[in-house]
């Protein structure tokens, strides 16, 4: 069925809306790739099998009792705690939820709308029924997360009943192209994909070239390790994101749009090739939008293992077939972008974000987020934390709150050291950021950046040294090559920085390390470069008594760099078995049997055999 | 020499996206979901077929990580290693999985070509750390015994 004018949009959302009341009661399993993993299929698939089983008897019996709808939907947020499963219309929340645990929903709660109470979240000895009792969720603001976990991921009849595309049918009906360009621009919104760019200024520049040939792309190539916001809006609410470009595809006269998603999302990728099939039926995307003269085709490019084309003219030069490789600017991707014409580049969060902004309006998205910065910011909050998962909060929200309020504190109540905003791009703030609103402006001043939202908390058992180590190995692979400062640059600072984690390191290191860091900075071709320092930069500024601890005392206080290790024998519990030495392949444990043995450090290549076969617990490791 | 049916493979694939040169990577994606690899000969096909020059076939193809010309196990194994993996020790998962299959940072595919072990940026599950996927299911919160538990149970399917 083809939607071809508003009455008809309207019209459908009443028949969604009255399907979706018909069912007595609804389950809601989440399939977010977190969940996926800890076994949702398997509880959907039991889920259905049992309630099938229900139906069938009750049609029989009585043909007028609906049947149960067992939907999936998009993340819900609670990562730890899956799978997840949400039932309707009581809003019982269930975590944890195990395929033997199913019979009893169904007769409990299905059947009898009772609780099935084992299964609510509990903490501190409370339990949370609801789902936005739950700290973790009721403290959030979710504006571009709003669907996602609430509705079926793979419907767009329920996005529709829930009001879905009534920000384009009010875009293409009631205002020209000019007025929803004001309406976003005055908005403030900012490119949520890292750098905080205003969309409405991109979006004027593109109408305003003279080529008429233009196109809107969407940035889904979430490439930094630890972030997975933008896979999770994929997944969970694919229309929303759809909408945005279409609407953004009428404001700068696009014909065509292309998605970009990182190929290690297979799911995101399925999920929004569905809703663009079914919006295509449905008349919201090919020729002729819900009626009118405006055409806009949508097409999905999957991404091939290069983190660089998370960069904008990386990204379109991959989807023209070639190796995506960032070009020296200007010409900017909005005068020549993709096929040198003029070109949207938005990231997926920054699109979801568009059909509430024309549909509430510039002054009420201006009441949430800061005055530079207005609106939310989704985060992945994960690492040593207690609560991992995805959040949405307002753009200068403090990391204390987030960590603390928000995040339930550090994971086994350890030592808070930093956090690693950005990625491998981003930098790492400490406990003197902890009360510092977050918004684009602010962590830019701190040596960091917004970047795409990841947050990985670490705590003290985190090495910071070897943490830059990490995100200099991550560039260093990741580097295009084109450039020398950041091929050569980020190649140097590697290896500068695996010497001081392998107990090699001088002085001097540090001078150079910092020399190379602010050469790349300020000389890289494009972001990625630029910002490939950073990780580096801000562990110098913040940590430097560890990397001076590694170098000087040869220490690790985290214990993590194996170089650093000394193993020793405690005399209490050694009971001079002699297992050590026999294990031991450089033949550095002495000792006389029945009596405690010794490891000469000297000669220990620190592989930790001794360790892993002492029945006593006898060797223990000092940093 | 490649068998014939390869080409018909390719035939069909270039039909779908069509003869243009940004058809390239969706193209050898399909190939490459198809036979766990990239077969050379099938490249330089695929390049004349497409109107695309061999050196800019293989320019493209060498230049993304997940293209490979070497063939890959029946399960590729792929260890998270992103931050929030790294940081909750994805490594020592590798090391078991590579240690037990007799592999190293040279050889990513045992020699009865039923594993191939590879490290992987994100899964994008990092609210499961430590995590890694077999054949794009993901298996969350690993640690070096479940990865050999994991093994023992996909020799087990076998």
């Amino acid at each position: 069925m083809s939607i071809t004018c508003r009455e008809d949009l309207l019209k459908k959302r009443e028949e969604a809306q009255s399907e979706i009341k018909s069912y007595t009661c609804r389950i809601l399993v989440c399939s977010g790739t977190g969940c996926m993993a800890s076994g949702a299929q398997k509880i959907y698939d039991q889920m259905k099998l049992l309630c099938e089983g229900l139906d069938g008897v009750q049609i029989e019996m009585q043909k007028d009792i609906p049947h149960l709808g067992v939907v999936k939907t998009g993340c819900q947020g609670l990562c730890e705690l899956g799978p997840l499963m949400r039932i309707e219309p009581y809003n019982y929340q269930y975590v944890k939820v195990q395929p033997e645990d199913c019979r009893e929903i169904v007769e409990k709660t299905v059947m009898e709308g009772l609780p099935v109470e084992r299964l609510f979240y509990t903490h501190d000895n409370q339990r949370y029924q609801h789902p936005e009792d739950i700290p973790f969720l009721k403290l959030q603001t979710r504006i571009v997360l709003e669907n996602c976990g609430k509705i079926d991921a793979e419907s767009i009849d329920e996005y529709i009943a829930i009001g879905g595309f009534s920000a384009l049918s009010k875009a293409i009906f009631d205002m020209t192209p000019d007025q929803v360009i004001d309406e976003v621009e005055k908005s403030g919104l900012r490119g949520r994909g890292g750098a905080g760019f205003p969309a409405g200024k991109k979006w004027r520049q593109v109408a305003g070239q003279p080529e008429k040939t233009r196109y809107v792309v969407c940035n889904g190539d979430e490439g930094d390790p630890g972030a997975f916001m933008d896979g999770s809006v994929m997944e969970g609410d694919p229309y929303k994101m759809i909408e945005g470009m279409v609407i953004a595809g009428y404001a700068v006269g696009a014909q065509e749009g292309y998605i970009y998603v990182r190929a290690e999302y297979p799911l995101s990728v399925a999920r929004l090739k569905k809703a663009m099939r079914q919006a295509e039926e449905y008349g919201i995307l090919g020729d002729h939008i819900l009626g009118t003269d405006f055409s806009f085709h949508l097409h999905i490019n999957r991404g091939a293992g290069a983190f660089v084309c998370g960069e904008g003219s990386a990204l379109t030069a991959s989807i023209e077939g070639n190796r995506g490789m960032p070009r020296v600017k200007p010409p900017r991707t909005v005068e020549k972008g993709l096929w040198e014409k003029p070109t949207v580049l938005n990231n997926v969060e920054t699109y979801a974000n568009v059909p509430k902004i024309i549909l509430q309006g510039a002054d009420w998205f201006r009441t949430i987020g800061t005055e530079k910065s207005p609106g939310t910011k989704t985060f992945s909050l994960t690492g040593s934390i207690e609560t991992t998962g995805l959040i949405e909060v307002p753009m200068g929200t403090t990391l204390r709150h987030i960590i603390y309020d928000i995040g339930g504190g550090l994971k086994s109540g350890a030592a808070f050291k930093g956090v690693q905003i950005g990625g491998p791009s981003g930098g790492c703030l400490t406990e003197e950021h902890l009360d510092q609103p977050l918004d684009f402006d602010s962590v830019k001043k701190f040596d960091a950046i917004m970047g795409s939202g990841g947050l990985v908390v670490m705590d003290e058992n985190t090495c910071m040294v070897e943490v830059a180590r990490f995100f200099m190995s991550f560039t260093q692979r990741e580097s295009c090559g084109k450039c020398v400062p950041c091929r050569e640059g980020t190649k140097r600072m590697l290896e500068i920085l695996e010497r001081i984690v392998d107990g090699k390191g001088e002085m001097k290191d540090l001078d150079q390390l910092q020399e190379l860091a602010e050469m790349v900075r300020s000389m890289a071709l494009c972001g990625l470069g630029k910002s490939a320092p950073l990780p580096v930069i801000s562990t110098l500024k913040r940590f430097r008594e560890e990397y001076e601890e590694h170098i000087i005392n040869k220490k690790c206080r985290a214990k993590v760099c194996t170089a650093m290790r000394q193993y020793h024998i405690n005399p209490d519990f050694c009971k001079g078995c002699g297992k050590c030495a026999k294990n031991c392949p450089v033949g550095a444990i002495r000792g006389v049997r029945k009596k405690p043995y010794v490891i000469n450090t000297d000669l220990c290549i620190k592989c930790g055999a001794c360790k892993d076969n002492c029945a006593f617990d006898a060797i223990y490791v000092e940093a | 020499m490649l068998d014939q049916s390869y080409y018909k493979k390719a035939d069909e694939i270039i039909e779908e996206y069509g003869r243009k040169e940004s058809s390239l990577i969706p193209i050898m994606q399909d190939i490459q979901a198809e036979y766990r690899y990239l077969p050379g000969e099938l490249l330089t096909y695929v390049a004349k077929e497409i109107g695309v020059k061999e050196a800019k076939a293989y320019s493209v193809a060498t230049f993304y990580e997940n293209f490979s010309f070497e063939p890959k196990g029946k399960y590729v194994i792929k260890v998270c290693d992103g931050t929030a993996c790294h940081v909750r020790k994805s490594m020592p998962v590798k090391e078991a999985l590579m240690k037990e299959l007799g592999l190293n940072h040279k050889k990513h595919t045992t020699d009865d070509m039923m594993f191939t072990v590879e490290t992987v940026s994100c899964l994008g599950a990092c609210g499961l750390a430590p995590a890694l996927n077999v054949n794009d299911v993901v298996h969350p919160k690993m640690s070096p015994e479940k990865a050999l538990e994991l093994l023992d149970e996909l020799r087990g399917e076998n």
